[in-house]
């Protein structure tokens, strides 16, 4: 059974396993990036109320630790495939916050040009496979670039939600990965709530993690607003991932702070645990353990302002960009 | 001269030798050689890393191929039968078909997707249809269907140097017919053949369907001009309408049904682009109802070499 949300012994267990780390310059960069996500999603939320953000979105604000910490874990030239809740996946992996900006408001210098949008990024020169606005379909994806990845010395990770686990993508792939042996690391983020459901109502055995073990997989359950657990976790996954071929599942056990989209006010969780889960900001939980680890809090703060300034930066950029001019596009690559 | 199956198996392990980011992978194409023996040694000439059998995961087959094809790979992967294509059409349609575009053309998305197609074996309604008309309505997809082993050899080499998705239709009636070998090494995606020169009638075909279009040519006694399209996207419209200039007169024949068919696009786009060529154009399809198994309803099911000659009898007659 999975633990209660976010309350359970195996998330406490995770968390007291964590061992103490020196505040490195890299989970200073971490919180910042962590940042530049949160004010991103914000951003793209009060765009979109303004009518620069155009269709529908799906913020990832609350969930920060687990793109940031499990990017941590890969080089630059490894794969990973998003979600339709991808802004955070993108960032995470390197996408500049001004492209991914003027993607979101469908602008010519936008990451794809404005012909994608907000559920469908692609960024090959950060390793972005794509992002899928079908639940699953990064898993697919992942997989795949798994196989070139094999051959590369590199790693493909897929990021998904708990949706995903009932999908067939998740059980195909899964299977697939373990018999061909391939590089992969298979991220849940688990939520708790497939769009308006909560997932133990639609999941059986209400443990994600533990579906791996009938595929032969390894599986970690990870407390997905620990930065430093998810990181821990995603670098022994990547390790054997790309040494060994042994490809893994982490369930990050997190919660968004919206809605499941731009329409959704999410009035169908209960107000107690939405505030438990908010007493446990990802955001809030990284900053005092960077000060409790002996980063100075001047440090700390540079790296806030900088955050700040980067997403104005990039805001600012995209609303001067011009719309794409239509024609010229082709079929087929030639 | 060559079989069907065997220029098949050739283009692969020539493409497989050629390039080395080239793989294939399926359900029991390697170990066993594929249900239609079109596979067999390729496996054992060039090892677990290029040549593998998977799981029967049609999805994750897909996803896989199109997954490796953005990162670097080429890969061909074998839906066994085409009717399976129900399956993996997430990754291909809203992933593989998409990618180039939706990317602004940051990469392409080279893979080829093999399967066996078609009626006339008894297989039954899931079994035995063409696909390819699934598929032909979504931009980014390549669509093609050989008629003769060697255009197989070169159109399949044509579609795995492709930086495009390709589904590549194999009709199970015609994996054990021969024919010369001596044709083009590569044919590109795109360009309709002419099969059969003539002045009285264009009969447009695909795979199975223009050998039965040759047959009943030569049973007809009539100067029938027969065109392979050989892709169904892109479409050599073209071809077709520099023949119905000639003459006048334009069947095409679909094994499937009329409706949002093949034949019925290309009729459209003939009447739009040539109507004052037309004195007279029709459709040979089958009954709008899934393929039957008894040999006395799936014979009649077909449009065969007898059933397209009867057609053509009947309506010039009528004319």
């Amino acid at each position: 059974m999975t633990s209660e949300i976010g309350t359970g012994p195996s998330v406490e267990a995770a968390r007291a396993a964590t061992p103490p780390s020196p505040p490195e310059p890299r989970w200073l960069d971490a919180y910042g990036r962590m940042l530049l996500i949160r004010h991103f999603e914000n951003e793209m939320q009060r765009l979109f109320l303004k009518g620069e953000v155009h269709g529908t979105t799906h913020l990832a604000a609350g969930q920060e630790a687990v793109p940031v910490g499990v990017c941590l874990a890969l080089q630059p030239d490894d794969y990973v495939a998003g979600t339709y809740r991808g802004h955070g996946h993108a960032l995470a992996k390197g996408t500049d916050p001004a492209a991914l900006a003027a993607e979101m408001l469908g602008r010519a210098s936008g990451v794809c040009g404005g012909r994608a949008g907000s559920m469908n990024i692609v960024d090959l020169e950060h390793g972005l496979v794509g992002c899928y606005g079908i639940v699953g379909g990064s898993i697919g994806a992942a997989t795949g670039a798994a196989l070139s990845a094999k051959r590369q010395g590199r790693v493909a990770v897929a990021f998904f939600g708990d949706g995903a686990a009932n999908q067939a993508y998740f059980h195909e792939c899964l299977n697939f990965a373990v018999v061909h042996e391939l590089p992969a690391v298979f991220v849940c983020e688990n939520n708790f709530y497939g769009e308006f459901t909560p997932m133990q109502k639609v999941t059986g055995g209400r443990d994600i993690a533990a579906r791996a073990a009938a595929y032969g997989m390894e599986s970690s359950l990870v407390d997905g607003n620990d930065l430093w657990a998810v990181e821990e976790a995603a670098a022994a996954a990547v390790g054997r991932a790309r040494g060994e071929h042994v490809p893994a599942l982490l369930e990050c056990q997190t919660y968004r702070h919206y809605g499941h989209s731009k329409s959704d006010p999410a009035t169908y969780r209960p107000k107690e645990e939405v505030e438990r889960w908010l007493a446990r900001d990802p955001i809030k939980l990284t900053r005092e353990r960077l000060l409790a680890l002996g980063a100075p809090e001047g440090d700390v703060e540079a790296v806030e302002r900088d955050a700040r300034e980067a997403m104005d930066r990039a805001v600012e950029a995209a609303l001067s960009a011009p719309y794409p001019e239509p024609g010229g596009a082709t079929e087929f690559a030639p | 001269m060559i079989e069907f199956r065997d220029a098949i198996r050739d283009a692969l392990a020539e493409e497989i030798e050629r390039d080395p980011a080239v793989v294939f992978f399926g359900e029991d194409v390697a170990a066993a050689g594929g249900v239609f023996k079109v596979t067999p040694g390729l496996h054992e000439r060039f090892g677990d890393e290029r040549v593998f059998d998977t799981p029967i995961s049609e999805l994750a087959l897909a996803g896989a191929a199109y997954g490796a094809a953005v990162t670097g790979l080429r890969p061909v992967i074998e839906i066994m039968f085409g009717d399976f294509m129900a399956l993996p059409m997430d990754s291909l349609v809203n992933q593989a078909a998409k990618f180039w575009y939706i990317s602004n053309e940051q990469g392409s998305v080279p893979l080829v997707v093999r399967s066996a197609v078609g009626g006339g074996g008894r297989f039954g309604a899931i079994h035995s249809q063409i696909h390819g008309t699934w598929f032909q309505g979504i931009p980014g997809l390549k669509i093609a269907a050989p008629s003769s082993p060697g255009e197989a050899k070169a159109l399949l080499k044509g579609a795995i140097r492709d930086d495009n998705p390709v589904l590549f239709l194999e009709h199970k009636r015609l994996y054990s017919v021969k024919g010369p070998s001596d044709g083009p090494d590569v044919i590109p995606l795109g360009e309709a053949a002419v099969a059969r020169e003539g002045s009285d009638l264009t009969i447009v075909a695909i795979s199975k369907g223009v050998r039965d279009a040759l047959a009943a040519a030569e049973e007809l006694g009539l100067d029938a001009e027969v065109i392979d399209l050989r892709t169904l996207r892109p479409l050599d419209l073209d071809t077709v309408l520099e023949s119905v200039a000639r003459t006048n007169r334009l069947l095409c024949v679909e094994e499937g049904p009329r409706t949002g068919g093949w034949a019925a696009g290309v009729l459209g786009a003939v009447a739009e682009a040539g109507l004052h060529d037309l004195d007279d154009a029709w459709i040979l399809a089958t009954d709008e109802t899934p393929i039957p198994y008894s040999p006395s309803l799936e014979d009649a099911f077909m449009p065969g070499a007898e059933a397209i000659a009867a057609s053509v009898r009947s309506r010039l007659s009528a004319a």
